[in-house]
């Protein structure tokens, strides 16, 4: 039972707010960490030289941008399977700051890919491809969700949307990945960096925990302005 | 000092990328708070 | 339960029958549709062959699209739809049998005449068989996924561009292997990896996307 008491938004409401002032501090931490190691310890790439130090940003965005879907995906079967309005705002919270790191990866990769691979764009890369489809998919939760004025509907139609992309992300990796390898058009591997060094790994992860935190507290404050909006 | 910011010539990319992360993520934060005070009043 | 597919079916047909010009125009928007890619790009023959499979593609899927909107509207407006929620037939199965006549109306057309704009882009006479394989096994897959995204947006202003940018990411992977079918036949190394598996899509978006619809339409109905 003590499950469903922080099911309200009411009762919610005020742990949201400490939950976000504690993962705000923790996010300054971990990326102060975080680039720290990533500017001043992890030594200059061999192949890369500098540029390689975009990583410290990509790669957490990107695996960012995977886990708030999926967490995002998780709360909208909640709502739907337990008819509790706070999951479902969860997703709505979610969504933006899934897209904004979504951008994020995608943005930081072509500026990485410029001076690594000579392009900014590689159509025949399975995760490149996935990762825009990705985007693509956030931008239509969230402009379904725009379009639906009842809250309750807007809600559950978005579940259902993140559910069914939830399954067609893999499926999409992998059919990008088939059809890059049997067109041997692209011979570009995006694991560029291929032997981490111990100092490469820790400052990227520290970014990628760096990046949850943030992730976690921008969507506890959305979520109360969610809460407060809707006079729940 | 300037070989820190000069990356080595990839200038260009590694602050791109740093600068717009830094502006795309403090707008959020900017924008998530000009909501919260218009929903208090 | 099959006589209630039946039912559905032939009563889609007998409305669509009614309303000929709908089902002509998704036809004729395919038509078209291909027929301005040379007009854009050129007419050399040799790329043309190389995008026919692509372009095809392309424009079956934005047909599909198209056609999306007439699979619950006309219901939803005058009534039948909510006779359908309330009614006795599972949902699912409802929703199935609206598909499959959708597919029937929308999809089929674009199989049989497949291979003329095949013949326009000067595609090898070889690859009609696999384009039009790789398209009948992969549009019902549109049909069904759209399915959802059209149940999704019901009664929404903005709707038909809604559903667009809704359903267009989900649909990327049939493109992605029905296009690539024919293109790996033209390469000569057969297409039968592709359309085995648009044929599992088939098979698990059949079993699933009515489901889901029926799911989404509930949603929308209240």
């Amino acid at each position: 039972m003590r499950w469903f008491w922080y099911a309200s938004p009411q009762t919610f409401f005020p742990v949201a707010g400490s939950i976000a002032r504690w993962s705000a501090i923790a996010a300054a931490l971990l990326a102060a960490a975080g680039l720290y190691v990533g500017f001043f310890v992890a030594p200059t790439d061999a192949q890369q030289g500098e540029a390689y130090r975009i990583i410290f940003i990509h790669v957490p965005a990107a695996w960012m941008s995977m886990l708030i879907y999926v967490v995002m995906a998780l709360w909208a079967a909640a709502g739907l399977a337990l008819n509790t309005r706070l999951s479902g705002m969860m997703a709505s919270a979610l969504a933006p700051t899934g897209a904004l790191f979504t951008f994020i990866a995608l943005w930081t990769g072509a500026l990485w890919g410029r001076p690594t691979w000579g392009t900014y764009w590689e159509w025949g890369d399975a995760r490149l491809m996935s990762e825009l489809l990705l985007l693509f998919l956030y931008f239509g939760f969230m402009a379904l969700q725009a379009a639906i004025d009842d809250p309750r509907r807007a809600d559950r139609a978005g579940a259902v949307l993140a559910l069914v992309g939830v399954v067609n992300i893999p499926i999409i990796y992998f059919s990008v990945q088939w059809w890059n390898t049997l067109h041997q058009g692209a011979s570009v591997s995006l694991t560029a960096a291929p032997k981490m060094a111990q100092t490469m790994l820790a400052g990227m992860l520290l970014m990628t925990f760096a990046f949850w935190a943030y992730a976690i507290a921008v969507s506890m404050l959305r979520v109360r302005c969610i809460i407060r909006e809707r006079g729940a | 000092m300037s070989e820190f910011f000069a990356m080595g010539e990839y200038a260009w990319y590694v602050w791109g990328s740093y600068g717009v992360t830094f502006v795309l993520l403090a707008l959020e934060v900017v924008l998530l708070r000009k909501r919260s005070h218009e929903t208090k009043a | 339960m099959l006589a209630i597919v039946r039912c559905m079916v032939c009563r889609e047909l007998l409305l669509a029958a009614r309303r000929r010009g709908d089902v002509a125009t998704i036809l004729l928007f395919f038509v078209v549709v291909t027929s301005l890619f040379p007009l854009g790009i050129g007419a050399e023959p040799n790329r043309l062959r190389e995008i026919a499979p692509g372009v095809i593609w392309v424009a079956a899927l934005l047909s599909s699209l198209l056609s999306l909107k007439r699979l619950f509207e006309n219901d939803h407006a005058d009534g039948t739809l909510e006779q359908m929620l309330l009614g006795a037939a599972p949902l699912g199965v409802v929703v199935a049998a609206k598909t499959a006549a959708h597919w029937l109306l929308a999809g089929l057309p674009l199989v049989a005449i497949s291979p003329l704009i095949a013949l326009q882009y000067g595609l090898a006479p070889a690859l009609y068989g696999v384009l039009a394989l790789s398209l009948a096994l992969g549009t019902p897959v549109l049909s069904l996924i759209g399915a959802i995204g059209a149940a999704l947006t019901l009664g929404l202003r903005g709707g038909g561009v809604l559903l667009a940018l809704l359903v267009l990411p989900l649909y990327v992977p049939v493109l992605i292997l029905g296009a690539g079918a024919v293109e790996m036949a033209s390469a000569g190394a057969g297409g039968e990896g592709q359309l085995l598996l648009l044929g599992a899509m088939l098979a698990v978006a059949a079993v699933f996307a009515p489901w889901a619809g029926a799911a989404a339409l509930r949603i929308s109905s209240e």
